[in-house]
């Protein structure tokens, strides 16, 4: 046991460390016009701005994936762990259900990577306000790109008014907010009763208002709507866990058929 | 489990997570994706959301079984509203366990 809490400990130092290390460096190695003419305490400050809305957010959540890990008994260290190597709220969350449930690793490994695989939509997305930039920093900066930062990157990079640097703020704030909050999360866990608070809801709440985030055109709602339903037909009649993969794909494959229908007919 | 098991776990999960976030940024950055590709993924997070969410609102989970009458479902309906005028994560999930655990007090 002592062996895992002092690995833990070291993990999570060497990578604040490194967030620091990389960081500076790619700053000194790498300046531009805008961040030569720019301290590093003004982007950090920026960065902190646009950043708090979501470490508010973050900081109930990951108190409450932090409590319901503990109740499917996983140690602190085990938490701190899976914040830091997938940083990912929703897949995290899924993880514990499925490992209070007895899934298998592959299993889990599995629906991580299709609940994840939207962000390669976003990832793309970012790519065209980040062109010409080092490999090493586009490798660091998609370790920090959440449905959330997603959504305050771009529209900061819209506006016009943002570099890559607030960006990489932005990513890594909420980053340690949400690796302090679900630590946090499992230490008090033990002290907090079975169901309190609703913590059993935050999940559910979090894709309540990440789901509302996506309706952005009638044809998203229709694909919701298709998703919802394909996916309960499926979760009844077929056990086990491919519901999720299976409503999804076929849902938006619907839902682009339809969308080309449309485009087809005008 | 052991502390390998917690480490293959979090590492394939961790691979599933980074690979998709890094390499269109890596690899399609300078390179156009197909258009039927883009409108097919711009779709997948609404579906993936929506498929994720629905049984535990409408399907009983010991069972197996449809069901309308789930408190999840009760207290869907004002979060989602909420989250509709607001916008705001946090809020909403505050709203959400706050009303779950009313609702759990009170039905």
């Amino acid at each position: 046991m002592p062996f895992f809490v002092s690995n833990g400990v070291q993990l999570v130092r060497s990578f604040l460390i490194e967030c620091v290390l990389q960081s500076t460096q790619k700053k000194l190695s790498l300046p531009t016009m805008s961040e030569t003419s720019e301290s590093k305490h003004q982007i950090f400050k920026q960065g902190a701005t646009a950043a708090w809305p979501i470490c508010l957010g973050y900081f109930p959540i990951g108190l409450a994936l932090g409590v319901l890990a503990q109740k499917a008994g996983l140690p602190w260290w085990a938490m701190a762990m899976m914040s830091i190597m997938v940083f990912a709220g929703s897949a995290q969350f899924i993880c514990v259900a499925m490992i209070t449930a007895k899934a298998s690793i592959p299993a889990i490994i599995l629906t991580t990577f299709v609940v994840n695989l939207r962000h390669t939509l976003m990832s793309s997305a970012l790519a065209v306000y980040l062109p010409c930039i080092s490999r090493r920093f586009l490798a660091f900066y998609a370790y920090g790109i959440t449905d959330e930062s997603f959504a305050v990157n771009m529209t900061r990079f819209r506006a016009g008014n943002w570099n890559r640097w607030q960006a990489l703020v932005v990513n890594h704030l909420a980053n340690t907010t949400w690796l302090v909050a679900t630590v946090t999360g499992a230490l008090i866990g033990q002290f907090v009763p079975q169901g309190a608070f609703g913590i059993d809801y935050a999940l559910t709440g979090m894709f309540i208002c990440l789901l509302v985030f996506q309706l952005q055109g009638r044809i998203y709602v229709l694909t919701g709507l298709l998703a919802a339903s394909i996916s309960v037909g499926w979760y009844l009649l077929i056990p086990g866990d491919s519901y999720i993969v299976g409503a999804s794909m076929s849902a938006a494959t619907l839902g682009y058929l339809i969308k080309q229908h449309y485009r087809r007919n005008k | 489990m052991t502390f390998v098991d917690y480490l293959f776990l979090f590492g394939g999960m961790g691979l599933a997570t980074y690979l998709p976030r890094a390499l269109p940024l890596l690899y399609l950055a300078h390179k156009q994706m197909p258009h039927w590709l883009t409108d097919w993924l711009s779709l997948i997070p609404v579906a993936i959301l929506s498929a994720l969410i629905a049984p535990s609102l409408f399907a009983d989970a010991a069972t197996r079984s449809f069901d309308l009458g789930k408190v999840e479902l009760l207290v869907a309906i004002p979060t989602l509203i909420f989250a509709l005028k607001t916008r705001s994560l946090g809020g909403t999930v505050l709203v959400g366990m706050v009303l779950y655990w009313l609702a759990g007090m009170f039905i």
